[in-house]
């Protein structure tokens, strides 16, 4: 007997799901592992972990809240990883535009909500887009690399934050603390009801189903999906591939950019660098996970929330390091890319010459 | 003039080593065709098996060699992923990296602030008797003194070898390897591997010599500098040197001025390594037009079915 790979016939049809499930079980296993390994009850670790997650209405609105600039980022990364542009960036244009919108709501503190909020979306998606427009640019004209580009325009966008809210912005009342004034009501997304989940929610569910409608029935949007397959497919098919990547970028970095305004004026109501999270770079797990798809990016975001608001009980209550998250980010998706192989390949027996 | 000078040339060849090591390390993976994106995060897990090893044991050398075992390792990873299972090379790194930097911070959470034995500076004989050069290049730590010899053998393993250009050949074209009896699949795997060594080198470089203690965030962006540089070096170790001295020379100048209390913002200071990783890329893709990248380099090897 001998294993011998051949090539799939036909797609596995549950294959994605299956490989998922299993990618999730195997880090959870690991994950327990790793708990028992700092001499904790490992069974007990999991299950405070699902009880923060999705166990009460208050860690379901957590994951909600949280699962809001996820999504935003996530869609961004996904709308360029469609065209095969590797935007990485999507932390540093989540910053960006919550500089805009920090910087509108400074700039007009009177205005009513109907007044301002329109202007904090606009210069949020104006400065996230730039942010990603920059890469794009470098990489057409001078086929820089956008990996690395969009990666040192992070640190870039973080320290221009820390620049803004230790300098020119911050508050001369918050002793020495490094922030923003307060903004006014105007400037602030409220909750929706009396839950803590805000309006921004709905953005989130207009923006997803614009861009998957967009990406469904308009010229430009099947445009963007065959360039994925390749600029010289792109080239045929007479796509201007160019002009595309650059707005697809902008548009990367403008959801991102959304994320950023939506995090700072409904969470935290002032610019402060607690609000680099790490978002734009969960969002890379998700929009890989979810295959790029709107839908699967809503789940996927909300069950990294999810997640994430889990290892904060975990914290509270074992003493974990935040940073348990971010190991099982990234062991889901490296066993996720791993069992891919078995989407297209599958393995099979055969026997040796002379066996029956 | 002087007094400035030397000493902050001093500085650049310290703070370029760890770069230098993990340029090496990138660059020797990419030499057989794959893209690794996970420096940033080998770095960090390398360091902190470093600094715990010589916590541990309290042998800087025993540290040093774990750090790159640790490289070796987790770059392992990287291999089962992108060349046995067929993943896509540049999110793979990036998990890797996310993963790294996780791991490294989750299990570092009780080293922090401590400090562990490493390596110190000392005057190389003879050679650092040399007026200007000798205070530069050999009043440094036994680890910069490696590092001098490692370009030379990554030289000599290219263009010497055979095992060196079989290497080169499945960055090149691995159909064609296969074709005249090589296994591209092997070497693949060797140069990932050796490459995650290379690449843990500089990390224990950076808790055993750059400081002497753990704390978060050790890496700060030096894998993705390291990533950058084997672009502007055309794959040729030789510039990654000067490219790693180079980015060495901006982050000790960088420290310097913010030690004599310039009236410039920190923050913007720290920009500079970032906005010149940016300006380096532009001018290697005006110099060079991507012509010495390996041909092969991010695609995997379909199995023959």
């Amino acid at each position: 007997m001998a294993l011998k790979i051949r090539k799939r016939d036909e797609p596995w049809k549950w294959g994605a799901l299956v490989i998922f499930l299993g990618a999730l079980l195997f880090s959870l296993v690991v994950s327990g592992l790793l708990l028992a390994g700092q001499g904790k009850d490992a069974l007990q670790g999991m299950l405070i972990l699902w009880e923060g997650s999705f166990g009460n209405l208050w860690a379901l609105e957590g994951a909600l809240l949280k699962a809001i600039p996820l999504f935003l980022c996530s869609l961004g990364v996904a709308v360029a990883f469609r065209m095969q542009i590797w935007n990485i960036g999507a932390e540093g244009q989540f910053a960006l535009g919550a500089i805009g919108a920090t910087w509108m709501a400074l700039s007009f503190p009177h205005l009513p909500w109907y007044g301002l909020m329109p202007l904090m979306f606009i210069m949020a998606f104006l400065l996230g887009g730039t942010w990603a427009f920059i890469p794009a640019v470098l990489k057409l004209k001078l086929r820089v690399n956008e990996i690395i580009s969009t990666l040192m325009l992070n640190y870039i966008a973080i320290l221009l934050l820390d620049y803004l809210v230790f300098g020119v912005w911050k508050d001369p009342t918050s002793f020495g603390f490094p922030m923003t004034p307060e903004f006014t009501s105007g400037a602030v997304i409220v909750g929706i009801g009396t839950s803590r989940v805000h309006w921004g929610l709905l953005f989130c569910a207009v923006v997803g189903t614009g861009l998957w409608a967009f990406m469904r029935f308009t010229r430009l949007g099947f445009e963007l999906k065959a360039s994925g397959e390749g600029a010289r497919v792109a080239r045929y098919a007479k796509i201007r591939y160019g002009l595309l990547t650059m707005f697809v970028m902008c548009l990367s970095g403008g959801f991102a950019g959304w994320a950023g305004c939506i995090e700072t004026s409904a969470v935290l109501n002032r610019l402060q660098p607690s609000l680099m999270v790490g978002y734009g770079y969960t969002a890379i797990v998700v929009a890989w996970l979810a295959r790029l798809e709107p839908l699967n990016i809503a789940f996927g975001s909300f069950l990294l929330a999810a997640l994430r608001v889990g290892v904060e009980n975990l914290q509270l209550e074992l003493q974990i390091p935040a940073a348990f998250g971010v190991i099982m980010e990234g062991m889901i998706l490296l066993t996720v890319l791993a069992g891919q192989f078995f989407l297209t390949y599958r393995i099979e027996r055969v026997p040796l010459e002379g066996e029956e | 003039m002087w007094e400035f000078t030397i000493p902050l040339m001093a500085a650049a060849v310290q703070s370029g080593t760890p770069i230098l090591y993990a340029t090496l390390g990138e660059m020797m993976t990419e030499k057989g065709g794959v893209l690794n994106l996970g420096v940033e995060g080998i770095m960090a897990v390398a360091a902190l098996a470093a600094f715990v090893t010589s916590f541990a044991t309290g042998s800087p050398w025993l540290a040093f060699l774990a750090g790159g075992t640790a490289g070796l390792l987790f770059a392992s990873l990287h291999a089962f992923v992108c060349i046995t299972c067929l993943g896509n090379q540049v999110v793979s790194g990036l998990a890797l990296t996310i993963l790294g930097l996780g791991v490294s911070t989750f299990l570092g959470v009780p080293y922090v602030g401590l400090a562990a034995p490493g390596f110190d500076p000392f005057a190389f004989p003879l050679l650092s008797a040399i007026p200007v050069v000798g205070d530069i290049f050999f009043r440094q730590d036994m680890l910069v003194y490696i590092s001098f010899v490692i370009p030379l053998l990554f030289w000599v393993f290219f263009r010497r070898t055979s095992l060196g250009l079989h290497v080169t050949a499945t960055g090149e074209m691995p159909a064609a390897a296969a074709a005249v009896g090589l296994k591209p699949v092997a070497l693949r795997y060797f140069a990932v591997l050796t490459g995650g060594f290379l690449i843990g080198l500089g990390g224990a470089y950076l808790s055993l010599a750059y400081t002497h203690l753990w704390t978060n965030g050790l890496s700060g962006g030096r894998g993705w500098i390291a990533v950058a540089l084997v672009i502007f070096a055309f794959w040729r170790p030789g510039r990654a040197v000067i490219g790693a001295y180079l980015f060495g020379g901006v982050m000790a100048f960088q420290l310097r001025l913010q030690a004599m209390g310039t009236h410039i913002p920190s923050s913007l200071l720290l920009m500079l390594p970032y906005l010149l990783t940016i300006l380096v890329l532009i001018f290697s893709a005006w110099r060079g037009r991507r012509i010495d990248a390996p041909a092969a380099l991010g695609t995997n090897i379909e199995p023959e079915a």
